[in-house]
Formats: structure tokens, C-alpha cells, sequence
């Protein structure tokens, strides 16, 4: 699915000029990420031995 | 079985959900798999999913618009997939809302 | 997962590192935490299931219950028992060498619980070289009670090392013959690792190899340590970032708060349990944790165009090297690291300290391995006294 079908954004963290022109439309969802799921192993952190 | 979006679903009883800024992490305690989840909304609906008929009267009540809907049935056949949520059982298929 | 996304700091740590105890039987010549000797001031056991509460009260999914050697603290079960009731999972690590038939027995019918064996070579000889006489037998024989227990997969874990990686296959096939998953993770110079690192530490041909080994084989675990070599072509699985402070951390047997078990030193210590605010409060809110999570500067690899892929590899390998945080990672694959290390002067690498190693051999008959008499691999240079 590309960007084009995406609605406005809600709430992005930490983006100051995304989040000005947000607008929020009852229902507008946050679908920023490519992967809204995405599955890493339980030992696939760095710092665990 | 594929995702059915007419059958009611529910969050894995094994699965635990932790929110966080970036939305939410599932981690399943029988199958150690760890699941990132990257969009509050995504998360809103899981965790309301058992709240209602089906996943799609689920994605009708949080006002999901319709060009939003393809993208968020493909993130909830992924937790499907990965055992996150799992359909009930029980005579709980519905028909379809008009 | 982005380091840009980790800016906020997450909930809770992804996964914990809790070391129970600095006390151990073996005196192995690379341990990251330099245990031996039990610290008079360990968490008592009431401590301890405090913490485990806190853990559990943050939804913390999986800690990773180590030490020295967990199973020398009699409460170990109990405090297992206790984690695994509250809804934390718990993987331990262990040499093997207490891990009893009766102990195997019972942790075949306890829920929730990995179990991760060490061994560092798929002989005995490559083995005791860095785990001292004994150790290869403790582990096989722990092995074999859990397979005798039905206890069902567990974990062999090996520190790669110059030594060990011509053994890979051997190591894969022994763990197929338990029916157990094999974990391979990268030889950080931390704690005896410092003074053992240069000796032991794989060669770049080896990473190279090591990095084609394991790309074939993504049913090996790693443990994300060794996205340094991510340049070397597609990313291994896993997160593929530093999570030290991010997504991981550290509690040490005294209740201190670390980055990660590989940094066993002031300069990364963020608070500890036993502050005001317990645990959550340093997870939240510490200065370290606060520095760590911002973004870094990429310094000298800011013009390279593998930073991306390996982000400029691992702190604790740099810090303990000698070399700048903001620079290339001492096994860097494009060789960076080698030209900046031979720019450390002698002595000029931060100290991990004596730590709570043994001055005299262990009792129980396992001689700690003496530094001096490993062997290298390949010809070489003569070893360096760093």
C-alpha cells in the first residue's frame, strides 16, 4: 500500500511539522509506518547474553 | 484459515499487550514471539476486538474510514497469523450488518 | 524499530538482563561480568522478589536470569517460581555444573522458563581452554539431564571466539542431536574479556565467514549481537541497533542498574533498585538512560555509507578498546576499527576493575584457564599485553 492512500495523520510523536496541519477527524487513524506489524525474535534485542 | 473479518475476534488469552509511544508490543508467552504493533489506532482496535460482533463491526465502531479498512484487515490477518489474536468460538459467526 | 522511534524510551525493557549473583564455580577467561565471589551486599531474597514485583507490575515479558552462576543462590527456584507466577518469562543461564537430574525434573514441569546452557567449543579442549578443566563435562552432563527430564528445547549458547569457529558445524550438529537451539553471540572485551579480547577475539576473515554461517542459517540465534557486520551485506534477524539503555538493561547482584551487561562500569551505570524509585524510577527517568536514548552522533562514520546498516557497531567494544563511542567499532568490517585501535596508547583503555574474580583457583577442583596458555588458531604477531 503506498502513502497516497493514507489518511491525515494523528498525534505523530516527535514531529513538529507533521503535527502542524494534522487534523482531527473523528476516525482519521495513524498509519505512518510501512510495517503497522512486524514480528522481531524475543532474543533479537543487543545486551542480553 | 484466512482472516475472516465477519467472525468476532479476540487478543490471545497467552498474549500479553504493553502499550508504548510507538503503540503497542505483543509478546505471546507459549510461543516466545514478540510482535511490535505500530499504530495507536491499530491497538485501540485489538484490544476492543472481543467487544464486538465481528473485526468488522470492530473497525464500523472506531470509524475507521473505508480507504484505511484494507490496510488495517491486512495488519489484523498478520496478528492472526502470528497468534496475537485468535477468532472465538462458539456460534459466535454473524451475519453481516447492511 | 528505528533509533529515531526509541527517542521517548519504551515502557519497560523489551527483555532484562538480572544477574543473581556474582558468585561462580567456573572462572571463565572472557567473563563479561568478572565473577568469582560472591558480593557480601547481593540483593537479599526479599529484595529480589521485589524486584521481580516491579518487573511484573511493568509487564516486563522476559528476563534473562544470570550471574556468575544463578543456580549457586539456594533461593534460585523460589525466586524462579516467583517470576514466572507474576507473569514475567524467565530464561537463565547457566554452566551446567549444578543443574542436578532432581533440578532438571523440576524445571521440566515449571511454565515459562528457557534455559541456556554455555559452552564455548564442541570439544573439550577448545571448551576448557576458556572455561577451565571440567566445564565441557558440567555442561554436556546438564544437557543430558534435561534431556533425560523431557524438559524439551533448550539453548546452547557460545561466545565466538578465534578458537571456536571452526567448530560452528560441530556446535550445530551437537545441538541437534538434543533437539536444542543453538545461539552463537559476539566476544565482547568486557570484564576478563578485556584482557583476553585481543587473543580471542575473531579474526576479520573469520566475521566474514562467521557472517555467511549464519546468514544461511536463521534458525541460529544471536542475540542482535552482531549487527556490526551488517555492511557485509543483508541484516541479520533481529533489531539490528544497540539496545543498551533502549530496549535492555542490566541489574547487577548488588541491585546497580547498567546499560547492558556489557558495560559493567561507572560510566554506564544509571541508578539502582534499591534507590527511592526503584527500578522503574532509573528505567524511566535516569541521566544515562535519557543520553542514550537521544540520537547519537555518528562522528568519524558519519561519511560512511554503512553507518546505516551497522550504526557504527557497539559501545562496550569501543569503550573497553580504548576507542571514541562516536567512531568505528574495533572489528568495523571495512577495517576502520583496526587503524583506530592501533592509535590506543598502551594502558589508555578504561579499566573494567578487578571485579569479584577469584585471586586463588575455585574450589571444587575446576583450575580457572590461565590467559597466557591460549593457543591461537593462525600464526600471528606474538600476543600483545593488552
Amino acid at each position: 500500500m503506498d502513502a497516497t492512500e493514507l489518511t491525515t495523520r494523528l498525534d505523530p510523536p516527535n514531529d513538529p511539522a507533521a503535527r502542524a496541519g494534522t487534523d482531527d477527524t473523528p476516525g482519521a487513524v495513524d498509519l505512518v509506518e510501512d510495517d503497522l506489524v512486524e514480528e522481531i525474535s524475543i532474543d533479537g534485542m543487543c545486551g542480553v547474553y | 484459515m484466512a482472516f475472516d473479518p465477519e467472525r468476532r475476534y479476540a487478543l490471545h488469552p497467552q498474549v500479553a499487550l504493553r502499550s508504548e509511544p510507538f503503540g503497542a508490543l505483543a509478546y505471546h508467552y507459549g510461543n516466545r514471539r514478540l510482535i511490535f504493533i505500530r499504530s495507536a489506532s491499530l491497538v485501540e482496535l485489538v484490544r476492543g476486538l472481543d467487544r464486538h460482533p465481528s473485526a468488522a463491526a470492530a473497525l464500523d465502531a472506531l470509524g475507521i474510514p473505508d480507504q484505511d479498512r484494507t490496510r488495517l484487515r491486512r495488519a489484523l490477518e498478520q496478528l492472526e497469523h502470528a497468534q496475537v489474536i485468535h477468532p472465538l468460538t462458539g456460534g459466535d459467526r454473524c451475519a453481516p450488518t447492511s | 524499530m528505528r533509533t529515531d522511534q526509541l527517542k521517548q524510551g519504551l515502557t519497560a525493557p523489551i527483555c532484562l538482563t538480572w544477574e543473581l549473583t556474582y558468585g561462580c564455580n567456573l572462572a571463565c577467561v572472557h567473563c563479561l561480568s568478572s565473577s568469582g565471589r560472591r558480593d557480601p551486599d547481593e540483593l537479599s531474597t526479599a529484595e529480589a522478589e521485589r524486584v521481580v514485583d516491579e518487573l511484573a507490575a511493568m509487564q516486563v515479558f522476559y528476563v534473562n536470569i544470570g550471574g556468575g552462576e544463578p543456580l549457586v543462590r539456594r533461593d534460585f527456584l523460589d525466586l524462579l517460581e516467583h517470576a514466572v507466577a507474576s507473569g514475567v518469562g524467565v530464561k537463565f543461564s547457566t554452566n551446567g555444573a549444578l543443574l542436578s537430574k532432581a533440578m532438571a525434573a523440576r524445571l521440566a514441569t515449571t511454565d515459562y522458563v528457557d534455559v541456556q546452557v554455555s559452552l564455548d567449543g564442541a570439544s573439550k579442549s577448545t571448551n576448557d581452554a576458556v572455561r577451565g578443566a571440567g566445564s565441557y563435562t558440567a555442561a554436556r552432563r546438564a544437557m543430558d539431564h534435561l534431556a533425560e527430564a523431557g524438559f524439551g528445547p533448550f539453548k546452547i549458547s557460545v561466545v565466538v571466539t578465534r578458537d571456536n569457529v571452526a567448530e560452528l558445524d560441530d556446535l550445530e550438529a551437537l545441538a541437534q542431536g538434543y533437539g536444542a537451539q543453538l545461539r552463537v553471540t559476539r566476544l565482547r572485551p568486557s570484564g576478563r574479556g578485556a584482557a583476553t579480547w585481543r587473543k580471542l577475539h575473531p579474526t576479520a576473515s573469520q566475521q566474514r565467514h562467521l557472517y555467511r554461517w549464519l546468514s544461511a542459517r536463521p534458525h541460529v540465534l544471536t542475540g542482535d549481537s552482531f549487527f556490526h557486520l551488517s555492511g557485509l551485506g543483508e541484516p541479520l534477524p533481529g533489531l539490528n541497533l544497540c539496545g543498551a539503555g533502549r530496549v535492555v538493561c542490566l541489574i547487577d547482584p548488588v541491585g546497580n542498574v547498567y546499560a547492558c551487561p556489557f558495560v559493567l562500569h561507572d560510566q554506564f551505570k544509571a541508578g539502582s533498585v534499591r534507590g527511592p524509585g526503584g527500578f522503574a524510577a532509573v528505567w524511566r527517568s535516569s541521566r544515562l538512560f535519557e543520553e542514550l536514548r537521544a540520537p547519537q552522533s555518528a562522528g568519524a562514520c558519519a561519511s560512511c555509507g554503512m553507518f546505516d546498516a551497522c550504526q557504527g557497531g557497539c559501545m562496550a567494544a569501543k569503550f573497553f578498546t580504548g576507542l571514541p563511542l562516536d567512531g568505528p567499532d574495533p572489528e568495523c568490517v571495512l577495517g576502520h576499527g583496526e587503524a583506530a585501535l592501533a592509535r590506543v596508547a598502551p594502558g589508555a583503555a578504561p579499566s573494567p576493575g578487578p571485579g569479584h574474580s577469584r585471586r586463588a583457583p575455585a574450589p571444587g577442583g575446576v583450575r580457572p584457564p590461565d590467559p597466557a596458555r591460549l593457543l591461537p588458531v593462525l600464526p600471528g604477531p606474538p600476543p600483545s599485553s593488552g
